[in-house]
């Protein structure tokens, strides 16, 4: 390992302008002559539209234009799209229903966009918002998960007509079947995975502005993958074709999956800055981002767990209505799908597994991919069964995970998956260990003379990272490939600039993937500049998300670095006068193998630029290479989680006393970039288990619209955390990494939920676990222990 | 924000004189009325900024009486070393409200004035028996609460000061909403010569509120055993997301008993 | 319009706004210091926090009108031209911050809270004091380390 090598804890690059206020946001980007968006919201759950007037509101100061969907439509620009198909059990594609930019006709959900006032000043958008006149005939509301398909529910789109968006299937139901048959124990189990609001510190904003000198658009927005923007803007909704919509997200405030999506907002401004001949800049406020961008989770389910005389398991059998929200958001549909039930086994060796998911259409927010996407919900399920399992059957909840590991490699789970490479008894081990899950018992003795009830909770998660095959996501309904892709530019001088499709909005991809040309070229970190999140400079990508970039993008680098070494040792073969088959490279140095003839990196760029030493017929002058990487297969982070809680039986207040992780990531190219990946999942998780959750009313109104009552995670709801590795090496890609981003989200629910259940002495609680809920859950169990 | 005209007084009697339109609105602090403004939840036609007005703060201890200026900070009081000798409970309760730049911001004159039900200073108001001194007169915190978000102050009266006894011993425990961190339920305690008195914040439908059985009971046994079979009413209780009636009830029983055995 | 004049990272400023500016707007609008955030509209997430005479406010909830003769310092007045700031160091050593967007927030209350509390913080003051401040990202761990140690190092550079 070299001092900023792979494996080195390299302080980021990126820091430095961060830390000094030099970051440059969506919000950060002023264009000569902008004017500013707001947008009329629905302020209805589920009404029609019967008419609009603007003309008070156009009469204001300063207003340029007001837009409703009319005006979409008469430019002939299309709906958002969804784009991945999901077919029912029965083979029947999904149920889209119409999702305009600006409502035609109906709103659906309270934030729905009716209409958007561009203005001078933003002050003077907002306040001719108050003058558009619309009438509306409210009508009943379907809001509830468990209430879409109850027979009568009011229908949100007319092509669902109960509701089901879908109903899908996945596994071997006969199987299953046999596997409760023979069963000598089953655990039942309703479970509700609670809906989330992403909140990315950063609002999403977007700057829109056409040229047409050039009859070309830029749109200047908060995005993951701009590349994905800009393909959906431009091949569905019909802005204007690739080559004429430029698409540029510079840093980027967090996204958490939120950012994936393309939304309402964005198209909008990138098409009326045709219409006003002027920039058009929108920034969300929070409420807005509260209001309308896609949420994440909201499951209900019943799952059952079928087990032999001796702790087996023999099956798992699993229900699950996936609210998916008033319409169908970028990824929505995959998201309940082929990234949850994919992920039932978790790190198990389950024979027979049957998933059965009814998407569902609800008059909230669209629901989509949020940290983990899917893949929490599934860890949920199977770590939530799998303890009250080991409870039900008297044995200690660590040895039964045990007993039920996967322990060889390749294992081919019965819902698809294939796990290449792991050791989970390895990552138990340490972490009961770090955890001292040995002395759980005296702690708790110790907190019960303090009148407190102390408990203790694993999770042993698996996800599916690096995502993924194309192919293999083709035939699963994907409507894109999930390659990435990477350019190397070796500039004369040596210095060298990588160009990724990749998007880091807080990865830190400016330094580990410079790390990774360091340790291959030789070169300092500091010679070495990422370019990526402007489609005009990076000719395409798939984006950040799904812990993708290390195994995916990383790996298009390394293809391309591949050909660069080639084609470099060529060219130092004719300078040093060899053949490039005797030429070495190793540290920054190309030698002649069994002679002291070398030269080094820097100056072989040099010579394929100038082009003096060879013929520039036999071989092209210049450095420069580009590769895309598509996955062989889904890569398998896993590990172990522990929590210690202890709970105030007096006010239901449950403080995280501990928290141990230990992870397998494969390879890591930066520990400090990837312990704080792990933080911060570990923090979004806790949030969700103890904190957060959004609660609409009967009506369709977001009660917790505001971090008034959002209760977001801070500095003192949290603990430090331990983190420990172990590291078994990813074998579907070259540099044996397998992803981080997404597995402290994905662990932590569990973990938490159990820790509260074990010291509350039963299984009676929900999340978020809230004073109140658990206060109420002590009463209800326990009403002696409610005295103080 | 809708427009407004600004007007930055030198004086009360300036500042008072152009509060008194029915347009206008005085601005302390602003970590209550720019939020709303910002919102559109306000539409003041004028502001008038206290902020260029002397002599509004400061506290000083004198004559078994703790007096602190409407336009002190919570900061300032939180860590005047004085009002720590004098009612410790005070400044640990300033420093329970927002975060610390909301503290370097917030005055306790706006937050008397306000009267949010869920404020923390209302209920050592009414627990201390403190007197809320305005540019033409005294009003007793009992009389001066009147509702949620309502208070005596007529337009354009200007709170100066606010006067607090200081008792024998009193503390201010604080549950603390999740989301919000205002209080779900906040026990101000306070034993003084003339009896026990006790206030709860956060809890009641209209405002703060005084629990005459617990006062009865503490002012014979000051101890939490005394009031721990006293169960409250829940009517008059709030209910939301993050606490019901029932348990609100429950809390202010556990706050209760906390305060008094932390009191001093 | 009204002429408001104040003193921001050094530099005497003078310009006409709108009374209904607010701090941050004054800042990233008028004066294109871009580095203060706003990330709420609640006065809670203290993205947004600068120094006003010297103590950390959110200037998202200030009126610029009312701040004239005011001492302002905000992220971009901390470093020394290329020279960080000790609190500015030891969060990119420590690895306090992910996307950057609460960072300037959350590096102006650092800076404040050691001007009040001093220079040896322990981990529960440095939770209680980041109250705040919200952060997406990191899960507060680094930040908590950071703040510890920038602390540390602001002592040792006096
Ligand atoms: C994030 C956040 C968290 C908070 N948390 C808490 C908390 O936990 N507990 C709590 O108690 N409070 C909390 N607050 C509110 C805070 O304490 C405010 O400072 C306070 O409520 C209002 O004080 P102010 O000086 O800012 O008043 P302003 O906002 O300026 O004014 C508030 C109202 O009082 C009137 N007013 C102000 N001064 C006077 C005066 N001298 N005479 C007559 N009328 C006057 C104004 O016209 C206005 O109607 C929080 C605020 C924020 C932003
Ligand atoms: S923007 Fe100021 S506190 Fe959030
Ligand atoms: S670093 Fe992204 S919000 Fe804190």
């Amino acid at each position: 390992m070299s001092g900023t090598g792979i494996g080195a804890r390299v302080q980021r690059k990126e820091d430095f302008r961060f830390l000094t206020g030099k970051g440059n946001y969506t919000d950060d980007v002023n264009r000569y002559g902008q004017t500013h968006a707001a947008f009329l919201r629905s302020p209805h759950a589920h009404a029609e539209i019967l008419s609009i007037d603007a003309a008070a509101a156009l009469a204001m100061p300063g207003v340029v234009a007001i837009f409703t969907g009319d005006d979409l439509a008469a430019d002939k620009i299309g709906g958002l799209i969804c784009g991945w198909m999901i077919h029912s059990k029965d083979g029947e594609p999904m149920k889209a229903g119409a999702h305009p930019a600006l409502a035609q006709g109906k709103v659906r959900y309270v934030g729905d966009h009716v209409a958007v006032v561009i203005a001078e000043t933003l002050s003077q958008a907002r306040d001719a918002l108050e003058k558009i006149l619309v009438d509306y005939k409210v009508l009943p509301a379907t809001v509830a998960t468990s209430d879409a398909l109850k027979p009568g529910a009011p229908v949100v789109h007319d092509v669902a007509p109960d509701n089901a968006v879908y109903r899908w299937a996945l596994g071997n139901e006969a199987e299953t079947e046999a596997a409760f048959a023979k069963a000598a124990h089953v655990t039942r189990m309703d479970i509700v995975n609670n809906r989330l609001i992403p909140n990315p510190m950063e609002p999403r904003a977007a700057v829109g502005d056409y040229d047409s000198g050039n009859d070309a658009f830029t749109l200047y927005t908060t995005s993951q993958n701009p590349h994905v923007a800009r393909l959906v803007l431009s091949a569905f909704i019909g802005i204007a074709p690739e080559h004429k919509l430029r698409v540029i997200a510079p840093d980027v405030g967090g996204g958490f999956g939120s950012k994936i999506f393309i939304y309402a907002e964005e198209t909008v401004c990138v098409w009326a800055a045709k219409k006003v001949g002027r920039p058009v800049k929108w920034t969300s406020d929070r409420t807005e981002a509260f209001l309308a961008d896609a949420h994440g989770r909201d499951h209900v389910t019943h799952a059952e767990l079928a087990l032999d005389a001796a702790g087996k398991i023999l099956g798992l059998r699993v229900h699950t209505t996936a609210n998916l929200g008033a319409y169908l958001s970028t990824f929505s549909s995959s998201v309940p799908t082929y990234l949850y039930a994919p992920l039932l086994s978790g790190q198990y060796d389950i024979p027979a597994i049957y998933c059965e998911v009814d998407g569902v259409y609800t008059n909230t927010a669209p629901v989509d991919a949020y940290r983990g996407a899917g893949r929490p919900e599934a860890t949920f399920v199977i770590e939530r069964i799998v303890e009250v399992a080991a409870r039900e059957l008297g044995k200690d909840p660590a040895a039964f995970r045990r007993q039920n590991f996967v322990t060889s490699f390749p294992h081919q789970t019965p819902v698809i998956m294939c796990y290449d490479a792991g050791d989970y008894g390895a990552a138990l081990d340490k972490a009961l260990s770090m955890a001292d899950y040995a002395g759980i018992g005296a702690r708790k003795a110790e907190s019960a003379r303090k009148g407190m009830l102390r408990g203790i909770g694993l999770s042993a998660y698996i996800e599916a990272c690096g995502i993924a095959p194309s192919a293999a996501v083709g035939s699963l309904g994907a409507g894109v490939g999930l390659w990435e892709s990477a350019e190397v530019r070796v500039n004369p001088i040596g210095t060298v600039e990588i160009l990724t499709g990749s998007h880091s909005h807080g990865q830190g991809h400016e330094t580990t993937f410079a790390q990774l040309v360091s340790e291959r070229l030789g070169i300092s970190i500091d010679n070495v500049s990422i370019v990526h999140g402007d489609t005009d400079k990076v000719q395409m990508g798939m984006g950040t998300y799904g812990s993708r970039s290390g195994a995916v993008g990383m790996s298009a680098i390394v293809k391309a670095l591949d050909k660069i070494e080639a084609k470099a040792k060529k060219v130092a073969g004719f300078v040093l006068e060899a053949s490039a088959d005797d030429i070495d490279f190793k540290d920054g140095k190309f030698t002649v193998r069994g002679t002291d003839k070398e030269i080094d990196f820097a100056s072989v760029a040099l010579q394929a630029y100038i082009a003096h030493k060879f013929n520039g017929q036999e071989l092209e002058p210049g450095l420069k290479e580009s590769a895309f990487w598509d996955p062989t297969n889904f890569t398998f982070p896993a590990g172990v989680h522990i929590c210690e809680v202890e709970i105030d039986p007096a006010t239901g207040v449950t403080r995280i006393e501990r928290w141990t992780a230990v992870d397998d990531f494969g390879n890591v190219i930066n520990p400090m970039i990837v312990e704080g990946q792990v933080h911060g999942g570990i923090a979004q998780g806790v949030g969700q288990a103890l904190l957060e959750g959004a609660v609409y009313d009967a009506t369709g109104q977001l009660v917790t619209a505001s971090y008034m009552d959002y209760a977001m995670p801070r500095a003192g709801d949290l603990p430090s955390y331990q983190i420990g590795m172990t590291q078994t090496v990813c074998p579907s890609n070259p540099l044996g990494i397998k992803g981080c981003g997404e597995a402290g989200a994905i662990a932590a629910p569990p973990a938490v939920i159990n820790a509260i259940t074990d010291a509350l002495g039963h299984e009676d609680i929900a999340m978020p676990a809230t004073p109140l809920a658990v206060w109420r859950a002590i009463q209800k169990h326990q009403p002696r222990a409610a005295a103080e | 924000m809708y427009p407004f005209t600004y007007h930055r007084p030198d004086s009360v009697s300036a500042a008072a004189k152009l509060a008194g339109d029915a347009e206008a609105k005085v601005m302390a602090g602003g970590m209550t009325l720019l939020p709303t403004m910002k919102q559109r939840l306000a539409s003041p036609g004028a502001i008038v900024d206290l902020n260029g007005v002397s002599g509004l703060s400061g506290v000083t201890v004198a004559g078994g009486k703790v007096t602190i200026g409407a336009m002190t900070r919570h900061a300032d009081v939180h860590t005047s070393a004085e009002l720590r000798k004098a009612i410790p409970a005070l400044a640990d309760l300033a420093g329970w409200i927002g975060d610390p730049m909301v503290r370097h911001r917030g005055t306790i004159g706006g937050s008397v004035a306000n009267n949010d039900p869920a404020a923390d200073y209302p209920a050592a108001c009414m627990a201390l028996g403190a007197t809320i001194v305005t540019d033409r007169r005294e009003i007793a915190a009992e009389d001066f609460f009147t509702g949620l978000f309502d208070t005596a102050l007529e337009q354009g009266e200007l709170i100066t000061k606010i006067v607090f006894p200081v008792p024998q011993k009193a503390a201010y425990q604080k549950f603390r909403n999740p989301a919000s961190r205002y209080a779900i339920v906040g026990v101000f305690v306070a034993q003084t010569s003339a009896g026990v008195r006790v206030a709860v914040t956060g809890a009641g439908e209209s405002g703060v509120f005084r629990v005459k059985s617990f006062e009865d009971a503490l002012s014979k046994d000051f101890s939490a055993k005394a009031i721990e079979a006293i169960k409250l009413p829940t009517d008059g209780l709030n209910s939301d997301i993050h606490a019901d009636a029932v348990y609100r009830a429950h809390l202010i029983n556990v706050m209760a008993r906390r305060a008094v055995d932390a009191a001093k | 319009m009204a002429t408001v004049s104040m003193s921001v990272n050094g530099k005497l400023v003078s310009r006409d706004i709108d009374p209904r500016t607010l701090l941050v707007d004054f800042l990233r609008e008028h004066l294109r210091l871009t580095g203060t955030h706003v990330g709420c509209d609640t006065t809670q997430c203290g993205c947004c926090t600068v120094h006003v005479d010297g103590k950390a406010m959110k200037s998202c909830t200030l009126l610029a009108i009312g701040l004239e003769g005011a001492q302002i310092t905000t992220i971009e007045g901390l470093a020394k031209g290329q020279e960080l700031h000790p609190m500015q160091a030891a969060f990119r050593e420590h690895h306090g911050l992910q996307c950057g967007f609460c960072t300037p927030g959350m590096i102006m209350a650092a800076v404040d809270m050691v001007n009040r509390k001093g220079n040896h913080l322990d981990d529960q003051t440095i939770r209680e004091e980041l109250e705040g401040n919200i952060c997406r990202c990191t899960g507060y761990h680094n930040i908590v380390k950071a703040i510890h140690s920038g602390a540390e190092a602001m002592g040792a550079a006096k």
